[in-house]
């Protein structure tokens, strides 16, 4: 892929001024660390840390019956959305595959924020539009928007330091507006990080003003500016999955330990029967963490997985832990050998190195 | 970023000192900075075979496993074990004690077949 065709985010000039590493993500050129991964990493777990998003997709359904309408084109179940809140869901194909995880907001009765990502925001949109018909309006409003994740236990002051101590702050999972000199915030109690945090969303114009604004006030509480390598250990960590790497039009949500987002009460939505069939029947596969048993080379994606001489499945996701300094990892493997505790083998080069497989998440907080 | 000039070096990014009949390889200052934080070295065997320009190493960042490569050929004599116990070696001291492995060269010849500190300086910009 040539330089040329790579996407920038309002926020690409700040990143190569703050000497950034960029790399290409997808159809984007992206930091994936400044001062370090471990370090950025650190940053979150202890103080409060900063990513760009503005790479992410923002979808706008709006209608009478919008509501109703994605109740049937997603998993989990958006009845349960007062204006104001949030939920994580899946966006199936027919055949119960994951075309994409997304939070979908409803920030009015009937104006619904899907936050989708990047990779798959042309994919997304296309798929809805194609179903949506007279349930209202559909807009990618993708290129409107910066956004930028603000993680970690020094969230509130940091917040306050921006829009003031009598803020009443959105709780989890809730989405607010709020002014900051002149422009709006439109602030999320979410994240991909397993620490306290939000996401915040306002016009791309104003990316490099309010980016810098918060390293600026975030500078007395230790922030550091994160990238995406810092994004992926961090949410390893919390085995949150993957897009495109923990799942993928191939795998369900019942196979990738997602049910809790599957809502099988609702009589209709796509990929519906044949998620219904692998919840009661099982599936064949499940995705499962693991943590390895010695120090050692970190698993990595692809790495094959054994057990008892048996290739029993294959890494997604690998990497070396930061906060456990140890390897970890998330993998397919058969249904039979998938339960926590059981010892496995990663498959390293020309080694079979031993690890175990470990309840979700990885990290937890002490 | 630093270059020593007493030292040759690999197109692939490794450096070598030659000690008399041996060679004592590691990897730059520029490739440590690009690979980021070393977090494990698969040292090679004592006694291995290396080809010039065929992989002999690996070293790996957080992010991803990248191969070290022999930058002549030889056998291993002695391998780095330090880097067992603290690979980030390889980013604070790449030209010290973050070596990786000493060859015995089958022939000095190969040596001068590397670029000296001006050319790879060239090479990195």
């Amino acid at each position: 892929m040539t330089e040329a065709a790579q996407k920038k985010t309002p926020l690409y000039d700040e990143h190569v001024r703050l000497g950034a590493k960029m790399i290409p993500f997808g159809d984007w050129i992206m930091p994936v660390q400044y001062s370090g991964i471990i370090d950025e990493h650190q940053a979150v777990r202890k103080n409060v840390g900063v990513f760009d998003i503005s790479h992410m997709g923002q979808l706008v359904a709006t209608g009478q019956r919008a509501g109703a309408w994605l109740n049937e084109m997603l998993t989990n179940n958006i009845d349960k959305l007062e204006a104001g809140t949030g939920q994580y869901t899946l966006l199936l194909n027919d055949r119960g595959g994951i075309i994409d995880d997304l939070i979908v907001y409803r920030t009015a009765p009937e104006t619904f924020l899907l936050v989708v990502n990047a990779s798959r925001v042309d994919e997304d949109f296309a798929w809805l539009q194609k179903h949506l018909g007279d349930n209202g309006t559909l807009e990618n409003r993708s290129a409107d928007y910066g956004g930028l994740a603000i993680q970690g236990p020094r969230i509130v002051d940091l917040l306050q330091a921006m829009i003031g101590t009598d803020a009443e702050l959105p709780a989890r999972n809730q989405i607010k507006d709020f002014d900051f000199e002149g422009i709006k915030l439109t602030i999320a109690r979410t994240g991909y990080t397993g620490e306290d945090g939000v996401e915040v969303f306002f016009a791309a114009r104003d990316a490099a003003k309010v980016w810098n604004a918060i390293l600026e006030k975030g500078k007395d509480l230790g922030i550091r500016p994160c990238g995406l390598g810092s994004r992926d250990t961090l949410r390893l960590e919390m085995c949150y999955p993957l897009n495109g790497s923990d799942l993928s039009p191939e795998h369900n949500p019942i196979e990738a330990g997602l049910g809790f987002f599957v809502d099988l009460k609702k009589p209709k939505f796509v990929g519906r029967e044949v998620l219904a069939d692998a919840k009661e029947k099982g599936t064949a596969n499940r995705l499962i963490a693991f943590r390895m048993k010695s120090k050692g080379p970190p698993p990595r994606p692809h790495y094959s997985v054994w057990r008892e001489g048996e290739r029993i499945g294959e890494v997604t996701s690998g990497s070396l832990s930061p906060s456990l300094n140890e390897g970890i990892g998330m993998a397919y493997v058969a249904a039979a050998h998938a339960k926590v505790g059981t010892e496995i083998e990663i498959e390293v080069r020309d080694r079979k190195l031993p690890a175990v497989i470990e309840k979700k998440p990885l990290y937890k907080k002490s | 970023m630093n270059v020593p000039d007493d030292l040759r070096y690999a197109e692939s990014h490794e450096w070598v000192r030659v000690e008399g009949e041996n060679a004592r390889v590691g990897i730059t200052d520029h490739a440590q900075a690009e690979l980021t934080d070393v977090v494990y070295v698969e040292l090679p065997k004592i006694g291995a075979k290396a080809t010039a320009k065929n992989q002999i190493a690996v070293v790996e960042s957080v992010k991803a496993a990248s191969d070290i490569y022999a930058p002549v050929s030889g056998t291993v004599v002695e391998v780095n074990k330090a880097l067992e116990g603290n690979p980030a070696l390889v980013n604070t001291e790449p030209f010290g004690e973050g070596w990786i492995f000493v060859l015995k060269m089958d022939s000095a010849d190969e040596v001068k077949q590397l670029k000296d500190a001006a050319g790879y300086r060239q090479q990195i910009g």
